[in-house]
């Protein structure tokens, strides 16, 4: 019985939010394995070795630098065939919430994503989850030994070290024959920012910023605090913006630390988006508008005078 | 060749969620049941490429009670041509589900196409997409945006992360699973409600695919409504902004 940790890295480096599953692999006390992807992935050795990371698989090939579901599934699969791993733990992405399914199809294990809290009970996991766009939570269990793979949502669980380990790096091989998936090209987005998923502090636009040009007040906020930039979907049906950048129903499902809504009036399909984020900042001419609901602050006023003002603040503030 | 459409029914996501009095569940007796969101860019997809993906018929499927049988009218009535329905009333795992759907569509031979939507608003699980394409065998890509038919394969954009896109190429029969962007779904007209009714909807009681719930590996338990949210604390006058900056560094330290 083991547990195993999906990492997922960039040119070497973890990405925060896996860490937060080493912190709660490392915390039960029991034997557990993490496992990346990628060229360089034998390079978070290092920092691994940080967080009490006995033994790491690196799947290094050439044929792993691009995601290729059936690659990376039929890898993974035989990984937690041959370590008996009873447990796997990742951060939801746009990677691991295409990969793990399938991998739990093929090994024949318990699945469930977009986990807000996990608790070890002794020989398991169970996890919190919400449910109806965070209109309920449910606790979920996994039968008597069953396999679990759960997917945890960025920004919930803590991340700390442990006693420093000496990680044992194992590289794996994979098998590419007989692809019926082929990975034809990568075209890089624009934005250096975080994905609004896994972003701590979000700045989301609505039409109360009145032209798309607008946009920019909000990226030179989001530049000083390090956040993402989201919008609403009326700016999105617009046009004013790319449907990547949407929040709620039909866009994204966000929970960051800090939500400032700009001139957005809370419809319920935005609500569903964000409303677990931790504080919620609401800016908007309309007293009345229903984000002042959910919200933590409110400041009712014009936007467009009101981000700059915040944005010189905070310059201040940080600098 | 037939291509098929997974459909889900949802609580539309106006509808006010009440968790049911032994906590298994919510309480569905005034829940107002919508075809998933995401499902409407799969249906329409499909009829846009029905021609070019050489199929003869789209089949609206689904997996749920008997209500679930007007969100598969409401597929017919954008243009499918046909339903299927596994009828059950108890709750699957996304495993279970997905078996379920694959085995349906095994019994009625190999598919010329499957398309899905991204994931279902109620459980944003997004995972039966990706475990009937395991189960039927045929290569999947989910989060679809664009995707143009070649001649027995497809080539589609998925979105990831930060506006980034992959282009994969999949050779036919394959799964795509459709995120808003990929279409503008039609409006359901009433010359398609009226022919919708005369349509046929197959059903299959879910125990004759040999899938049962007994055999979930997940349970959803203790259902709760989230905690109540404090009062909003409004700010006002030259100094509030100033006031902001100070509370959500000193106050919800999270900046």
């Amino acid at each position: 019985m083991s547990i195993l940790v999906f990492v997922e890295q960039n040119d070497g480096k973890a990405k925060g939010s896996s860490l937060e599953l080493v912190t709660a692999a490392k915390k039960t006390g029991q034997q557990f394995f993490s496992v990346s992807f990628g060229p360089n992935s034998d390079q978070v050795q290092t920092e691994l070795a940080q967080f009490g990371v006995n033994k790491h698989y690196a799947f290094n090939s050439q044929e792993t630098q691009f995601y290729n579901p059936e690659i990376y599934t039929k890898a993974l699969a035989d990984l937690i065939q041959e370590i008996d791993a009873t447990t796997v733990l990742a951060s939801g992405s746009a990677l691991t919430k295409d990969l793990l399914p399938s991998v739990a199809a093929v090994v024949d294990a318990g699945y469930v994503s977009d986990c807000v809290d996990l608790n070890w009970e002794g020989s398991k996991f169970s996890a919190r989850k919400p449910l109806y766009s965070g209109k309920c939570f449910c606790k979920v269990e996994f039968s008597e030994g069953a396999k679990q793979i759960i997917l945890t949502r960025p920004n919930q669980l803590p991340i700390e070290k442990a006693e420093s380990a000496n990680t044992e790096v194992v590289t794996k091989d994979v098998s590419s024959a007989d692809l019926k998936t082929l990975v034809k090209d990568i075209v890089k987005g624009t934005s250096e920012k975080l994905d609004l998923t896994e972003a701590n502090i979000i700045v989301s636009g609505g039409r109360g910023l009145q032209d798309p040009a607008n946009f920019k007040i909000l990226e030179e906020l989001a530049d000083v605090i390090g956040a993402s930039v989201g919008a609403s979907r009326a700016v999105v049906d617009a046009g004013w913006v790319a449907h990547n950048m949407q929040v709620g129903q039909t866009g994204k499902t966000v929970a960051p630390t800090l939500y400032f809504a700009v001139g957005i009036s809370g419809a319920v399909q935005h609500l569903a988006g964000m409303a677990s984020s931790k504080v919620i900042v609401a800016i908007n001419k309309d007293p009345e508008a229903p984000i002042f609901k959910k919200a933590t602050y409110g400041i009712v006023g014009d936007a467009l005078e009101i981000v700059p003002q915040l944005t010189q603040e905070f310059k201040a503030l940080l600098s | 060749m037939v291509i098929y459409v997974c459909i889900k029914q949802v609580p539309d996501t106006e509808t006010k969620i009440i968790i049911n009095s032994d906590k298994t569940g919510i309480d569905t007796s005034s829940v107002k049941w919508v075809m998933n969101p995401y499902d409407e860019y799969a249906v329409e997809e499909a009829i846009q490429k029905k021609e070019a993906l050489k199929a003869d018929k789209i089949v609206a499927l689904t997996l749920g009670p008997a209500r679930s049988a007007d969100a598969v009218r409401t597929a017919l009535a954008m243009g499918a041509d046909e339903g299927l329905h596994i009828l059950t009333d108890d709750i699957l795992d996304s495993n279970n589900v997905a078996k379920a759907i694959a085995g349906a569509i095994k019994a009625e031979g190999q598919p010329a196409f499957v398309f899905t939507g991204k994931l279902s608003i109620d459980g944003n699980n997004a995972s039966v997409s990706q475990q009937v394409a395991q189960f039927l065998k045929i290569p999947h890509t989910t989060v679809v945006s664009k995707l143009d038919v070649t001649t027995d394969s497809v080539i589609v954009e998925r979105e990831t992360e930060a506006g980034t896109k992959e282009i994969v190429e999949l050779s036919c029969p394959a799964l795509v699973a459709a995120n808003k962007g990929l279409n503008t779904p039609r409006f359901v007209s009433l010359p398609g409600i009226m022919k919708a009714k005369k349509k046929p909807i197959k059903q299959i009681p879910l125990s004759d695919l040999g899938v049962s719930a007994s055999d979930n590996k997940v349970q959803f338990k203790d259902f709760e409504l989230p905690a109540e949210k404090a009062d909003v604390q409004m700010l006002s006058g030259d100094q509030a902004v100033k006031q902001l900056v100070s509370l959500l560094r000193n106050e919800a330290k999270v900046i």
